[in-house]
């Protein structure tokens, strides 16, 4: 399969009538953005904002980011959520670099984050550095949790698909082409390097903790084989309300850090020979058929090592422990990628499950740490459950709007896929 | 400015007193520098002093920790000191145990900043790593040299609230995790580090995986039909509106409260404090983790002798271990000296 993405790059966004893509300005009409949302008889109100960088202003509580884009060839748009079934991950695709799509709106109360566009906290997530369409959006009156889940899901996927559609034919900025050939040939490609997979955990704790694989809920799948294509090209899509530090939102599967770093090295260090997705469910029987899958498909693809990523924490450490070892018993070497919950003071073992031959580990930080985040002049959302979001405390929202509260309440701060320049060392 | 005042703890040996004979020897303070607190105190040049010394034989030490710890505590308090530093012991097991036990007492009692040195196999690292600044030294006195005055550099070092870490500043990571920026992404650094493993080259985990402890499990209860049994969880439920604020994630309490005469947990009675799970069906109905109604059934049933009328319960979502541990150690007393029999403990 082999993939291009068509980069424009966007150097501002825009409210206006006169929707579309011009000199890297990007237009978009809030009316239509509205109107198109609130199709969805389950959403009873939305707001639309901008969110640029180095603004005083705080996104909260974030549901999910996603990149806009454009198929332009082959395939659909998020095929099984927005478009058809189509396999994705060959032909060209646009991009709108730069700028991102952010739903809000507090469906669980606890379960959703913060992006400030300025000060510490932006340091924390990859957001701040984007031009924001934020969409604020009001559940229909006693609609459940997991309903409102599903519309907001829905009303972001849509909204990014529709700014995508403005990008289909500009020029772009740039092309990156990724291509990974079918198993045999990928192989024979480059026959002296070492073949390397990737082990992908998705979040799949439940309700409210769900990932999309072109539309099927990844509790229900047993672990299988994409091209790396097909993740870069939308084939996952988040749909969960997990802690938001080391939750990948949609964004961050479209732009999978793990995937672009091996794309890097095929040919040279490595042969980049496909991914393998897995889930994190919670009962013991699904955990060990998954890890006994997951390390019989590295055993089946003859990999010589694989990256394993984890997304969430505590319960599915047990998964990426057991994904781990079970995988390195078929003598594939293994680099495992995770966060840490070591306490608010750091002197806690940062794991609920350890083994010795999880003896290459990368971390995306301690989610315990606590931060001051500094009032914001404008608050997109609303701060009403600031004190009992995952990461919060009693007295977290102080009277004059800052919060006091751990790392784990921003989004993407303690990323596992490996998005952030953050680690943790002992001292 | 004026010299800084530090206290130096040492054993009876390089106190002058005698070796293994001696080891009984009691605590002692003296006015002003002893032994090893020669080349330390040197090393300090003006910008400290060894005001004084308490010296203590390492077997009183070792035999009497209690009594011996709070008599040092107390010479070393009256000497009113900004610094405390205690060896170097290199490998003297005990000594090293003695350095890091009145280290940690003194850091925890009188709050200023403390280091002790010894070397790697020394049993007071593995006991004390944890608690106090132990700087890397040789196995034994011929070390002295070096160990002196790294020992002084050090505890000005922390005197003056210097960033610290330990392989620049030489000692024994505190398991203390802190985060950093660094230059590359953790994508960038995992797949670096695949390269390494894959070519049999040195690298380095970020994160050196955990011993775990197990418990084993307790013999069955002889005769369940006339056992107390108490209900305890991790599932956050709490009396409706969460009185004491447990936290939704990294709990830093657990609740106790009262199930005496209720029969089934309600809408209306209970909810959930828990934020690692959809809280619809725990908010609907609490029993479904705290299993008050069948438990009230099979009390009825005689199939158990009673339910504990009252139950424990925290937030597992991200709370630490240290915190669990911490929690479970305090109420399973309570419920040991209340007479229960046997504990079900529920998850989510």
């Amino acid at each position: 399969m082999r993939l291009e993405l068509g980069n424009i790059l966007i150097k501002d966004v825009q409210f206006g009538a006169n929707q579309g893509v011009s000199g890297g300005i990007l237009t978009v009409d809030p009316a239509k953005l509205r109107e198109m949302i609130l199709e969805d008889d389950r959403i009873a109100g939305a707001v639309v904002e901008l969110a640029k960088p180095g603004e005083s202003a705080r996104i909260t509580p974030v549901k999910d980011v996603i990149e806009p884009r454009v198929k332009v060839e082959c395939g659909e748009m998020f095929p099984g959520m927005v478009g058809k079934v189509a396999t994705v991950g060959e032909g060209r695709t646009h991009v709108l670099k730069g700028v991102a799509v952010v739903t809000a709106g507090k469906i669980v109360g606890f379960q959703e984050g913060i992006i400030d566009m300025t000060g510490p906290g932006a340091e924390y997530t990859p957001f701040s550095k984007l031009l924001n369409v934020c969409l604020v959006l009001e559940p229909a009156e006693g609609l459940k949790p997991h309903e409102y889940e599903a519309a907001a899901r829905m009303a972001g996927l849509k909204a990014a698909a529709y700014i995508g559609e403005f990008a289909r034919s500009v020029t772009p900025d740039s092309i990156e082409v990724y291509e990974t050939k079918p198993l045999l040939q990928q192989v024979q490609q480059y026959p002296n390097l070492p073949k390397v997979g990737y082990v992908y955990m998705l979040q799949t704790q439940g309700l409210l903790h769900d990932t999309y694989v072109y539309g099927v809920d990844a509790k229900k799948i047993v672990p299988t084989i994409l091209y790396p294509t097909e993740v870069m090209d939308g084939a996952i899509l988040s749909g969960n309300c997990v802690s938001a530090c080391d939750k990948n939102t949609t964004y961050h599967h479209q732009n999978n850090p793990i995937i672009n770093e091996l794309y890097n090295q095929h040919g040279k260090e490595l042969n980049f020979v496909g991914v393998i997705i897995t889930n994190e469910n919670v009962f013991l029987m699904d955990k060990e058929r998954s890890s006994d899958w997951s390390a019989k498909l590295t055993e089946y693809l003859g990999l010589d090592a694989v990256i394993i990523s984890q997304e969430g924490f505590g319960n599915p450490d047990t998964d990426l422990i057991m994904n781990c070892k079970k995988i390195e018993r078929k003598g594939v070497k293994t680099v495992i990628v995770t966060d840490e919950y070591a306490g608010r003071d750091g002197m806690s073992q940062s794991l609920a499950d350890a083994d010795p031959l999880a003896d290459a580990t990368v971390t995306g930080g301690n989610a315990n740490e606590v931060i001051l985040l500094p009032p914001m002049q404008r608050v997109i959302g609303m701060l009403d459950y600031t004190d009992k979001i995952a990461g919060g405390f009693d007295g977290s929202l102080r009277p004059d709007g800052s919060i006091e509260a751990e790392i784990q309440v921003i989004t993407g701060a303690t990323n596992e896929l490996g998005f952030m320049k953050i680690s943790a060392v002992e001292l | 400015m004026s010299k800084l005042r530090v206290v130096h703890y040492i054993n009876q040996f390089y106190g002058g007193i005698g070796g293994e004979e001696h080891a009984g020897h009691k605590p002692e303070c003296r006015e002003g520098i002893v032994g090893p607190g020669m080349a330390i105190n040197g090393a300090f040049g003006d910008n400290a002093e060894i005001v004084g010394t308490v010296i203590c034989g390492d077997s009183y030490f070792n035999e009497n920790v209690e009594e011996a710890t709070k008599a040092v505590l107390e010479m070393v308090a009256k000497l009113k000191p900004d610094v405390f530093i205690a060896g170097p012991a290199f490998n003297a097991g005990r000594y090293g145990m003695a350095c890091g036990a009145v280290s940690k007492a003194v850091a925890a009692d009188i709050g200023i900043p403390v280091a002790t040195a010894m070397y790697e196999e020394n049993p007071g690292v593995d006991s004390f790593r944890r608690d106090v600044y132990i700087l890397k030294t040789g196995d034994s006195a011929a070390a002295m040299r070096t160990a002196a005055p790294a020992l002084a550099a050090f505890a000005l070092k922390l005197a003056k609230g210097e960033k610290l870490a330990p392989e620049a500043d030489g000692y024994f990571p505190r398991g203390v995790r802190k985060n950093v920026f660094v230059e590359e992404t953790g994508a960038k650094r995992a797949v670096d580090m695949l390269i390494k493993k894959m070519k049999a080259q040195p690298f380095t985990t970020e994160y050196a995986m955990p011993q775990f402890d197990n418990v084993a499990p307790n013999a069955p209860v002889a005769d369940i039909t006339k056992a107390t049994v108490a209900l305890v969880t991790s599932g956050g439920i709490v009396p409706k509106t969460n009185p004491d604020r447990i936290e939704s994630s990294s709990a830093s309490k657990y609740g106790t409260y009262s199930i005496a005469g209720v029969s089934d947990l309600t809408e209306a009675s209970h909810e959930t404090a828990h934020g690692g799970y959809d809280p619809v069906y725990a908010n609907a109905d609490a029993d479904r983790v705290l299993p008050v109604d069948v438990m009230r059934e099979l009390e009825k049933e005689g199939k158990i002798g009673k339910l504990y009328e009252t139950f424990h319960t925290t937030v597992g979502n991200g709370t630490s271990v240290a915190s669990s541990k911490g929690f479970a150690a305090e109420y399973a007393q309570k419920l040991v000296s209340a007479g229960v029999d046997a504990v079900i403990l529920t998850s989510t």
